[in-house]
């Protein structure tokens, strides 16, 4: 055993230790990721090709122009949606917080920070709900496309489609990640994680909750910056 | 408590590093903004700049998605099998982003050519239409359904 001691590095699938260094759950909820990844990437490369094959395509700055509460005909584009990519970004940071909280078996701040993500997560939702609302009642659904081209020619319900569907599967996502979030605080508040001694469960919530995040990245692009 | 050593002995730069990537990328979100407002300006008709901006926008999108992924999600830090075995298997997308836009954007250029009623259509200027009647496209049928 003195050789796989002085060249650790070189010997991983030597056997005698884990190759990967981290438990089951983690490695599998990265790989349930990597697999998730595949299927926001599936929706949005065919929105692409999709954008790539039409002539027109409708202007983000024209559609996604309207704030909460400002009067009507207000042109702020842009503003309503950098709002929620701060809010998504900013309740990332608090379960990291609450993820370092655990190594150091600090309940209070676990508890704390996890809050603070949850409250995040439901303000993300309720802008996008406002934003659905809003669209909705502006005339754009599935099959149906209020909005011209860019360059004023007709729009084909392509855009709302695509739109409403990854927008949609994202807040879904959201969504399971606040639920999961909750769950994680009122194990945390009963003392689960103190009784097992470790707030690993904690991390694997928390990879979940950064995913969402990084999906938000992607679409905030696609849709409403380019 | 041989799990919590071990991920304390590999956990990076604890609360110093996080409110780095925070500034990072708060600061890579401000820019991607400022870019996105000054494209409203930027007339159709330049096409060059605008592409050239929103590539600029798709590489500052990867370095947020690199920072996220390598710092919040912690993969930086885990042991370089793992790395591999999550990131060889995302290098797909490169081909498939490259494959698909390309296809796509073939299709358009052969419709364009060889489809005359495809091109009158998508380049015909129309009236945008007013508040609440999207999809009628005869105006016929707003009337008719005025005078009921």
């Amino acid at each position: 055993m003195a050789t796989t001691a002085t060249a650790p590095t070189t010997k991983s699938w030597g056997g005698g230790k884990s190759p990967f260094n981290v438990e089951y759950g983690k490695v599998m909820m990265w790989y349930f990721l990597m697999s998730d990844a595949f299927t926001f990437g599936a929706f949005l490369i065919s929105y692409g090709t999709i954008r790539f094959s039409t002539n027109g395509w409708p202007d983000p700055n024209e559609v996604f122009k309207s704030f909460p509460f400002a009067p009507e005909g207000m042109n702020a584009p842009l503003v309503f949606v950098s709002i929620m990519t701060f809010i998504l970004i900013i309740s990332s940071v608090t379960m990291v917080l609450a993820v370092q909280a655990g190594h150091n078996m600090d309940k209070k701040g676990v508890v704390k920070n996890l809050i603070w993500t949850i409250i995040g997560g439901i303000a993300f939702l309720s802008c996008q709900a406002w934003e659905w609302n809003h669209l909705h009642h502006e005339g754009a659904w599935w099959g149906s496309n209020p909005f011209l081209n860019h360059d004023g020619t007709a729009s084909s319900t392509n855009f709302t489609n695509y739109f409403f569907t990854i927008t949609g599967f994202h807040g879904f996502h959201v969504f399971s990640g606040v639920i999961i979030n909750i769950i994680m605080l009122i194990m945390a508040v009963t003392n689960k994680f103190e009784e097992r001694g470790h707030y690993l469960m904690i991390e694997k919530a928390g990879l979940y909750w950064h995913f969402v995040d990084l999906v938000w990245v992607f679409v905030f692009t696609c849709f409403y910056l380019i | 408590m041989s799990h919590t050593a071990e991920h304390n002995e590999h956990a990076g730069g604890g609360t110093k590093e996080v409110i780095k990537i925070t500034v990072y990328l708060t600061v890579l979100t401000i820019i991607e903004l400022l870019i996105g407002f000054w494209m409203i300006d930027i007339p159709l008709t330049s096409v060059g700049l605008r592409m050239g901006l929103k590539g600029a926008i798709v590489i500052l999108m990867m370095a947020k998605a690199f920072y996220i992924v390598a710092y919040f999600m912690h993969l930086k830090h885990e042991m370089k099998n793992l790395i591999m075995t999550i990131v060889v298997p995302l290098a797909l997308f490169i081909w498939f982003i490259i494959a698909f836009l390309y296809d796509g954007n073939s299709f358009k250029n052969l419709r364009n050519t060889y489809d005359p009623y495809f091109k009158e259509q998508s380049t015909k200027k129309v009236e945008k239409k007013e508040h609440g009647a999207a999809g009628k496209h005869e105006e016929g049928k707003v009337e008719e359904k005025a005078a009921h």
